[in-house]
């Protein structure tokens, strides 16, 4: 894999919107008190409030089953309100998650308190006025959810929604890679974007997931960590595996 | 090519009809039309590429699927009749592939290995936007597409780009995007199932996507729920048999 340094100069046209938002997650101040995966988690979401004109943004990691797990936020009040949808059991994370796909909410009074009557009225005392929720997953392996809340209402540009898109991808990529890679891996990752989307790839993640016989979101976290281990590519490890010419030691976590 | 018959026509009009107001599942609706175009035109195989948020052509359907054709879609991200006909919003009608090497380096030589002759390329068009493209591929040239044929083929394309705004509240540009990406994410759901499904029995990718499908059709399920049965619940593994 090509030496993550010097985004500026490596990075081709295509990947500028991840590095774009890599920078943007670079420049927020390391988290204080919150070292690890939150802290990077967190770090991510001040960047994606701050890139999307946003009043905050939230990440809960969550088990296949719904259930919540490690979360962070760019400030508490956004806390509360991702925290709000567990307590309530609804609302356009939670839905995202169920749908497998964004929950797009432009504007919160219009016709969605029938949708989320508890969550609504709500998030609306809170001050949100938009909520968009973006499902952080690769096809079936589903990792959570990145809210991204506005104090005004109306839709996010197409540039916005690319931008969204953009940190939904990063922040999958920190999930899998956990804390030490966090920074790193996804920077190294982004120059392989194009890779990251062939079929060879999610071919590979279901031999994995049945060989090892993991789940489909630790058989992920597997071949990236072989990648990494091993100092190759994404795509060229992908297709190691699918024409069987690798395979992934069980115990090589 | 012998231009396309009225009465075969109408009847995958009334189809696509029929389809638009069922339970809509995009990925279906998709293969489907990808299926009736290639009967419709005499196709070896048709596809359907869908720009994703950042622009970039991600396969979605095809008449016919396996290694070979995946990653004739997946260059076209790079180069191909389907870039082309996605940046100008017009058709690439009849290109000969064994002139086309210096057009398309990549693209040419490989879908001539495959065994196709001609490519055409008609972009998806959603009132000013182009949000695809739809690419037929024939083993012979001569005797290409006339104009009629072409405008035919330019309405399929146009109706696969309403039937992505499928979902009532049409206005909502938001609907399209959600619809978009949970397509785009079922997409993968099913490679993730043709590899765990060729791990687990000893075979290639493609054998394994001909038993997904084929239980898919016996068992008259989506796609993309016997994928995701396959890589959620392991036991879906030894439960699906071939014909």
């Amino acid at each position: 894999m090509a030496p993550p340094g010097g985004w500026g100069t490596s990075v081709s046209d295509t990947d500028e919107p991840i590095a774009g938002a890599m920078e943007h997650v670079a420049h927020q101040p390391a988290g204080g008190a919150v070292d690890g995966l939150v802290g990077v988690l967190q770090r991510l979401c001040t960047a994606a409030a701050g890139a999307l004109s946003a009043s905050g943004a939230g990440v809960s990691v969550m088990a296949e089953g719904g259930a919540r797990g490690i979360a962070a936020a760019s400030d508490p009040a956004s806390a509360r309100i991702e925290e709000l949808q567990f307590i309530v059991g609804e609302g356009p994370c939670i839905d995202a998650f169920a749908l497998r796909r964004p929950v797009l909410v432009p504007d919160l009074t219009d016709g969605v308190t029938h949708r989320w009557p508890a969550y609504a009225p709500a998030a609306h005392d809170e001050g949100v006025r938009a909520v968009f929720a973006f499902p952080l997953q690769v096809g079936a392996a589903r990792l959570g959810v990145l809210d991204v809340f506005r104090a005004r209402a109306g839709p996010l540009s197409g540039a916005e929604l690319r931008l969204a898109f953009t940190f939904t991808d990063l922040a999958v990529r920190t999930i899998l890679d956990g804390q030490d890679l966090a920074v790193e891996g996804a920077a190294a990752g982004g120059l392989d974007e194009a890779i990251e989307h062939s079929a060879e790839l999610f071919q590979a993640q279901g031999m994995v997931m049945v060989q090892l016989g993991v789940s489909l979101a630790e058989a992920l976290v597997r071949i990236r960590a072989h990648t990494y281990a091993q100092n190759r590519r994404l795509g060229d490890v992908a297709r190691d595996i699918v024409a069987r010419r690798l395979r992934l030691d069980p115990d090589d976590s | 090519m012998t231009s396309i018959s009225a009465q075969r026509l109408a009847k995958v009009f009334v189809e696509v009809a029929d389809t638009l107001v069922d339970e809509f599942d995009l990925l279906d609706f998709l293969h489907m039309l990808t299926d009736r175009t290639a009967n419709l035109v005499g196709a070896s195989t048709v596809g359907l590429l869908l720009a994703d948020q950042r622009g970039r052509l991600q396969f979605m359907a095809a008449s016919d699927e396996n290694t070979m054709l995946l990653e004739l879609f997946q260059v076209q991200n790079e180069e191909g009749p389907c870039l082309d006909a996605y940046h100008t919003a017009r058709p690439v009608i009849n290109a000969d592939l064994r002139q086309a090497a210096a057009r398309w380096p990549r693209f040419a030589p490989r879908a001539a290995a495959a065994g196709f002759r001609a490519v055409h390329a008609f972009p998806l068009r959603l009132r000013q936007e182009v949000i695809g493209a739809l690419n037929v591929f024939g083993a012979e040239v001569g005797g290409g597409f006339d104009d009629g044929d072409v405008q035919i083929i330019q309405a399929l394309a146009d109706i696969a780009a309403i039937g992505l705004l499928q979902e009532r509240a049409i206005s909502r540009g938001e609907v399209l995007t959600e619809q978009l990406q949970g397509a785009l994410n079922s997409r993968i759901v099913i490679e993730q199932a043709k590899g765990a499904m060729a791990q687990a029995r000893g075979i290639s990718v493609d054998e394994a996507f001909t038993i997904i499908r084929g239980h898919a059709r016996r068992t008259n399920q989506r796609l993309s729920d016997v994928a995701h049965t396959i890589v959620t619940d392991p036991a879906a593994l030894t439960t699906i048999t071939s014909p």
